[in-house]
């Protein structure tokens, strides 16, 4: 529990980016629990999609397409307001666990793929695996086919939360950001404002949907359904202080044993968003997986740009006073003149 | 509301008032938002389950509201599953609840273009009355003279998926009816491993259990697809890399286990004989072998017999092959001085042998005449234990893997050879007194015409490094079906009786005592097979069997050879067999040579489908494959079809066998709705009203029946019987009906009754142990008191072999039990594999019998003597041990005995449909030129009746799809994502193509082999449809087992989709005349 009274006042703090610690508290939750979140380990990750199928049973989620669309194993092809939870799958000639580090990936354009998720047709795809490559000069195949279950950041800053006019999304008492279905109208101003592409609206209902962290399950006292089900814990849930140590602790792990390719994906509070309640450790550039680089809360600047608005509008308005007052003395003096 | 509550609750309010002036939280929060509560707490009730899919045995919470369930998720108590579900787990509430399930019964008439309806009383009669009509009409009295009581007019497919209590009507009624073609999934998926394993180490179950993977040094997959088709079992694998374990996949295809392997081994389809062989040579060349364990433990030491030849010596045969029939005479293989009999895989081999009273074969192996005695006791077996005698086991052995060099294993597998001394080092570095290594496999080794003898291969293996019956070791066999361990344990097979109990084979004048003297052992506990036999029959006919009438031995219906799944579709096909009931399989799509099955069925008088939704194999009349080419009409076929829909796993109690032997009860959380049935309850009210008709009968034939013991409560507004009542049958009883506790107790005077001695404890003390619940968290890692294993509630086996011959732990590491002198007792962590006060230092004395004849270094208490089998003198129809053989169809020559290409004692059926390949550069080869192999996937479940019709399943892989490699979609100019044709002489498919580098060429036997992978679970029905990829197997069997070889078999790939209609079958017709394909190609005993 936090202590409210020691809370800082809202009053001068930007509340749109930044370290935000207590991000429940700050939207109102007094006494609440501590921030969760999930710890999405890939190194574990066997594909085997349980997340994506409890994760629609749970919250009773339409069926979304039979689509056959050759990204390796992924027919999901990306999170949407029918797939809260999406397992990405990356074959790559990289020798298994001794992947190099540094890949460079600059002819990419990263943003444009991320924006795609995995779902990346392959004849668009310069990073995408099952685009077939010839073998090695020693004709050895070092092979790797990497697993992750993507699923919405629950962002410290979410950019979602903050443009949405209608209040439908909204900062639980665990630090998570769920919409309520019950008030969201549908207008989608969420959609654009998401810097992962997570939420949509989904055209049967006119709603818009993502992951809620089972904020129902959670309220008593139970794991998402996703976690719940993982057969190989990839994906951990719990306070996200404890899980960040875990994760800490399991990237010195598999740097010690020579996956040097393992990084964190999103833990850092000082990032873009502020940190994600639901991060990753990655055996790749984040761009690889669908995920973009170094991702920015949309509303980051929204404080800089009111501020410049707000110059610019007073400017205006000086400029506005300045031409009455100026055209009061023209017409005073008219007066005068006419007296 | 009142009108302030009403302002109170108006957001703005609340933001100008509360602790959220920004309105981001708190102050946005509507009504129902606050007052939503998850349906895992409003439920009415929890319900104790297990989920349906594959072996594994996960334990499932049901949440019932209102009698509907509404959530099924993992329960966190189980020490297997520990609260995880796979996709297929997660799917179970749509599987169950979903709206792709049929709730009425169906009804096709003769020649009828359309389904009708039916109601469930009036198709209950018309099966009883076609089921009293067919066994009539095909009733054999006699066979070439010799008794068989029996019809081969009916026949049932179908149990893996079911409980166990529904297996044991479902054999005892048809074996009572005299039906002798009950056949399960278990035939078609694992009955190798019970040959394998049996014949090897005594019973034919996976030695450890899952959750032991944790405590490998090395885990070597192989065989199997692990993290796909078993999902939350591989969790125990990555607790043990974890933990630094090695993790080793050999696989023709970069699956999602090699994926998380820390050395993927690529590998030919159909070579791992000679990969494992070449290990079995590493460690014998280089003395790795753990030789107090082997020296103790197995039969290395036994002396064989002079006339034993070995494939060395005969050019890839081994003696006593006869080249006419293609059948071998294993009498040359037997120990010096005596035969031994292997109660598992063939006993029958030996019938002749140990039954004839004066006997005078010439062969030293068999001349001895027994008396009334069996096979002379291991004691009397000549043994070198310094292992330098040529003929000693271990000399036989070392000789014949001698040609096993990484050169041959690179030539044969495609392995390069360092990759292959990469495995060598990291086992043997991994097995001895401080370490073990287990195996892990699953139908990518069953599934072959040599099946049997890749187990046998593995087994000799893991015998040699002494990893068998210690933590962290052994042979683990995945299975795959919710209770197929279940269905081979209480089978419904043909060849076997409940406890693996032979069926008996028709032989003149058999009596009980004949019978027993043939199959049991003298030493160990199959020499109390009398007692299991005569308290089986009780439970079979209860108050009519007595000792006067043989316990009525006699109403047993006689097999005469194989009645496997596939021989029953010729006698289908030759209009013999003219009824099919089909319980949760579906042959049309899941078993070899899919057309075959289907024409067949298209040959009966009726058929019955017991099935959640319309499978293939209920619907194969109106719009499957045969229609659409024109080689079958609708209207002209006259087989009445009856679809009965099948209640789920969450509709019924009972229990499944896991893949480790251990029984969990699932509890009924509904009644199921409509007419949907359990097949207890089919199988129950079919027998009563059987049984009812025949009640005044006075035909002998119907005596059977009317003595079959057939009383069981019911309850419920269904008449559900008591599955509970049924297990407590199978446990068995004592003379005053009190429930047995352990199988030592069955007695062979009449006075005990037991349905399978092997679960006899599974209801000790009148308690359902299969349903104990004691969460894993608060036992050890054993958790012996979640369910209950057999046998004995014995979690590993043979687990003796965890201590040395002085009975203490090799080490302290790998502890398990141990001989505790203070209290001179076995004890430890698991239950002791082993007479629990029989000290180390016993030795029998000469004339002890069964039991009694175990000496305290016995560790493999079922095996004739007491030893893991090395060497197979008996069990086994197509050699003592392993040799390498092509596939029934490859476009290899084999590299190792180049003079004979395959198994040559493989079963093939033939017929005009089951054509074969040219194989090994024969003329013709060159038109099948790559090589298949089928497999699972996470997503979907064998042959899609409980994957295709689910929509979250589905569209997770939507489509069917074959692999190829870049190499092999350039040079068949395949595109990805585009269509491709493949070609078997059976068949023509098509699928979406997967180009991937998963899929690599393999250099071996002096060419390029390119390897395409085809999933096998798509059919034409269902929420997602494809071709079958069975379409392009054949039935071609292993000779122990009968099983299909489907992992790996030759074709052609073809860009573009397949021709429609008459096309699709002039296609077919091309290639076999381009290949040169007669009758008789691929039939050969020899070459």
């Amino acid at each position: 529990m936090t202590d409210t009274s020691k809370r800082p006042s809202l009053i001068g703090r930007n509340l749109l980016a930044g370290a935000e610690p207590d991000v429940a508290g700050d939207a109102g939750h007094e006494d609440h629990p501590p921030r969760v979140g999930f710890f999405t380990d890939t190194s574990v990750c066997i594909g085997c999609k349980a997340c994506e199928v409890a994760c629609k049973e749970w919250n009773a989620i339409p069926e979304d397409g039979l689509d056959f669309t050759g990204m390796s194993f992924d027919n999901t092809q990306g999170l949407s307001a029918s797939t809260w939870r999406h397992v990405a799958f990356i074959e790559q000639n990289k020798p298994l666990g001794r992947a190099e580090t540094g890949v460079d990936h600059g002819d990419v354009d990263v943003l444009a793929l991320a924006a795609q998720g995995s779902g990346t047709p392959v004849q668009e795809a310069a990073i995408t695996p099952t685009s077939p490559a010839s073998p090695s000069a020693d004709g050895q195949n070092g092979l790797r086919w990497l697993m992750s279950s993507d699923v919405c950041k629950h962002c410290t800053h979410a950019a979602c939360l903050d443009v949405c006019p209608t209040g439908a999304l909204f900062r639980t008492e665990f630090g998570t950001v769920v919409v309520q279905d019950d008030v969201c109208n549908g207008c989608g101003y969420c959609v654009p404002a998401c810097p992962y592409g997570v939420i949509d609206v989904r055209p049967e209902d006119g709603g818009a949907h993502k992951c809620t962290l089972c904020y129902d399950r959670l309220g008593a006292g139970q794991e998402p359904a996703c976690a719940k089900a993982c057969p190989t814990d990839s994906i951990q849930f719990g306070p996200l202080d404890g899980l960040r140590e875990r994760a800490a602790a399991r990237v010195e792990e598999l740097h010690r044993v020579g996956v040097e390719d393992a990084r964190l994906y999103g833990h850092d509070p000082e990032d873009g968003v502020g940190g994600d309640g639901a991060f990753f450790l990655l055996l790749d550039e984040p761009e690889v997986y669908g995920l973009p680089p170094d991702p920015v809360v949309t509303t980051r600047d929204l404080p800089s740009m009111w501020r410049h608005a707000g110059a610019a509008a007073l400017t205006l308005l000086g400029g506005v006073a300045a031409v009455f007052a100026a055209q009061a003395g023209v017409s005073g003096r008219r007066t005068g003149r006419r007296r | 509301m009142g009108v302030r509550t009403w302002i109170q609750e108006w957001p703005v309010y609340r933001q100008l008032t509360g602790s959220d002036p920004l309105g981001r939280g708190a102050a946005t929060t509507s009504a129902a938002t606050r007052e939503q509560r998850p349906r895992t707490v409003t439920a009415d009730k929890v319900v104790k389950s297990v989920c349906p899919y594959c072996a594994v045995g996960c334990a499932q919470n049901v949440y019932v509201k209102d009698d509907r369930v509404v959530q099924i998720e993992g329960d966190p108590d189980s020490p297997v599953s520990r609260g995880r579900l796979c996709p297929k787990g997660s799917a179970s509430l749509q599987l169950t609840t979903g709206e792709s399930r049929r709730h009425e019964v169906l009804y096709r008439r003769p020649y009828g273009t359309e389904w009708e309806r039916l109601d469930l009383d009036t198709a209950m009669d018309m099966v009883v009355e076609r089921v009293i009509r067919t066994r009539r009409e095909g009733w054999q009295w006699e066979r070439d003279g010799v008794s068989v009581n029996r019809t081969l007019g009916i026949a049932s497919l179908g149990g893996a998926t079911l409980d166990n209590e529904e297996n044991y009507l479902i054999k005892k009624l048809l074996t009572g009816l005299g039906v002798i073609q009950v056949e399960n999934q278990a035939r078609v998926c694992h009955s190798s491993t019970v040959a394998g394993l049996g014949t090897s180490f005594g019973r034919g179950g996976a030695t450890t259990f899952l959750q032991d993977l944790q405590n490998a040094d090395c885990i070597v997959i192989e065989g199997s697809n692990f993290a796909e088709a078993h999902p939350v079992g591989f969790q125990w694998v990555m607790e043990a890399k974890a933990r630094g374990a090695k993790v080793i996949h050999v696989d023709p295809r970069f699956s999602r286990t090699s994926a998380l392997a820390d050395l993927y081994v690529p590998i030919r389809a159909g070579t791992d004989i000679a990969f494992l062989g070449g290990i079995i040579n590493h460690v014998l060349t280089g003395g790795h072998d753990f030789r107090d364990y082997v020296l103790e433990y197995t039969n290395a030491a036994t002396i064989v017999g002079e006339d034993f030849e070995d494939t060395e010596d005969l050019a890839g045969i081994f003696s006593g092959l006869d080249p006419e029939t293609g059948h071998y005479s294993i009498s040359t293989w037997a120990y010096e001085g005596g035969e031994v009999q292997a109660p598992q895989g063939t006993p029958d081999e030996l019938y002749e042998d140990r039954t004839r009273r004066d006997a005078s074969l010439s062969s030293a192996a068999s001349s001895e005449s027994h008396g009334s005695g069996g096979a002379p006791t291991s004691a009397q077996v000549p043994t070198d234990r310094t292992l330098r005698h040529p003929r000693c086991v271990y000399q036989i052995l070392k000789r014949h893997f001698s040609r096993y060099t990484p050169e041959m294993v690179e030539e044969t597998c495609g392995i390069p050879q360092d990759t292959f001394l990469e495995v060598c080092h990291a086992l043997v570095e991994n097995s001895g007194p401080d370490r073990t290594s287990e195996f892990v496999y699953a139908v990518g080794w069953t599934q072959h015409t040599v099946g049997a003898q890749y187990i046998r291969t593995a087994s000799i293996l893991q015998l040699l490094l002494g990893n068998i019956g210690r933590p962290g070791g052994g042979i683990q066999a995945l299975r795959g079906h919710a209770s197929i361990q279940g269905s081979s344990d209480i089978p419904t097979l043909f060849n076997v009786l409940p406890g693996y109990i032979p069926m008996p084979h028709a032989h003149a004048h058999e009596d009980l005592d004949t019978f027993v003297e043939a199959m049991k052992t003298d030493k160990g506990f199959w020499g109390e097979m009398r007692s299991y036999v005569v308290s089986l029959l009780k439970a079979y006919f209860g108050d009519a069997a007595r000792a006067d009438n043989d316990y009525c031995f006699g109403h047993l219906p006689r097999l005469t050879g194989s009645h496997s799944t596939y021989h029953t579709v010729k006698e289908m096909l030759d209009g013999v067999c003219k009824g099919y009931f089909l319980m949760g399989e579906n042959p049309a799509v899941g078993s070899a040579n899919t057309k075959m099955q289907r024409l067949g069925m298209a040959n009966l008088d009726w058929l019955v489908v017991r099935d959640f939704s319309l499978i293939e194999s209920a619907t194969w009349w109106q719009d499957g494959p045969e229609i659409e080419t024109g080689e079958l009409r609708t209207e002209d076929i006259a087989t009445e079809v009856f679809f009965f829909p099948a209640a789920a796993h969450t509709e019924k109690s009972g229990s499944f066998t896991n893949t480790n032997r251990m029984l969990q009860w699932h509890f009924a959380a509904k009644e199921p709705d409509g007419e949907a049935r359990s097949d207890l309850w089919f199988m129950y009210h079919l027998g009563r009203r059987i049984k009812e008709r025949l009640k005044d009968s006075t035909d002998p034939m119907d005596r059977p029946v009317q003595d079959l013991a057939w009383s069981y409560p019911t309850e419920g507004p269904l008449d559900e019987p008591s599955a509970e009542a049924i297990l407590a049958e199978i446990n068995g009883r004592d003379a005053r009906g009190a429930p047995l506790s352990a199988y030592t107790q069955l007695k062979d005077d009449g006075s005990t009754s037991c349905g399978c001695w092997i679960y006899c404890g599974v209801y000790a003390d009148g308690v359902n142990q299969a349903a104990r619940r004691k969460p894993h968290t608060e036992q050890d890692w054993v958790a012996a008191e979640w369910a209950w294993a057999w046998p004995a509630n014995r979690r590993i086996l043979y687990n003796r072999a965890s201590a040395d011959p002085d009975g203490k732990p090799w080490s302290e590491r790998k502890a398990l039990v141990w001989w505790d002198a203070d209290q001179e007792r076995w004890t430890g962590h698991d239950v002791p594999d082993f007479i629990p006060d029989r000290a180390p230092s016993y030795r029998p004395p000469e004339d002890a019998r069964g039991p009694d004849a175990l000496s305290g270094v016995d560790p493999f208490i079922m095996q004739a003597d007491g030893k893991g089998w090395l060497y197979a003198p008996a069990g086994l129809v197509d050699g003592p041990m392993p040799t390498h053989y092509e596939p029934q169809d490859s476009p290899v020559r084999n590299p190792l005995h180049p003079e004979q290409q395959r198994n040559p004692v493989r079963e093939v059926i033939s017929d005009e449909h089951n054509a074969f390949h040219p194989s090994g550069g024969e003329p013709g080869s060159e038109v099948f030129p790559y090589m298949i192999t089928t497999y699972r996937l996470t997503e979907h479940f064998t042959a899609g009746g409980m994957s295709r019709w689910t929509p979250y399943l589905a569209e997770l892989q939507p489509e069917f799809f074959c692999e190829v490699s870049p190499e092999l979609a350039a040079e068949r100019h395949l595109e990805h994502t585009g269509w491709a044709t493949l070609v078997s002489a059976r068949g023509v498919i098509e699928a979406r193509v997967m180009v991937t580098e998963r899929m690599s060429p393999i250099r071996a036997g002096g060419r390029t082999v390119h390897q395409i992978g085809l999933p096998y679970h798509w059919g034409p029905n269902g929420y997602t449809r494809g071709d079958a990829a069975n379409e392009l197997s054949a039935i071609a069997l292993d000779p122990n087992v009968h099983i299909q070889e489907v992992k790996a078999l030759s074709a052609d790939i073809r860009p573009g989709r397949r021709p429609r209609g008459p096309k699709l079958t002039a296609l077919l017709e091309d290639y076999r005349r381009r290949a040169g394909i007669t009758p008789r190609t691929g039939t050969e005993v020899r070459g």
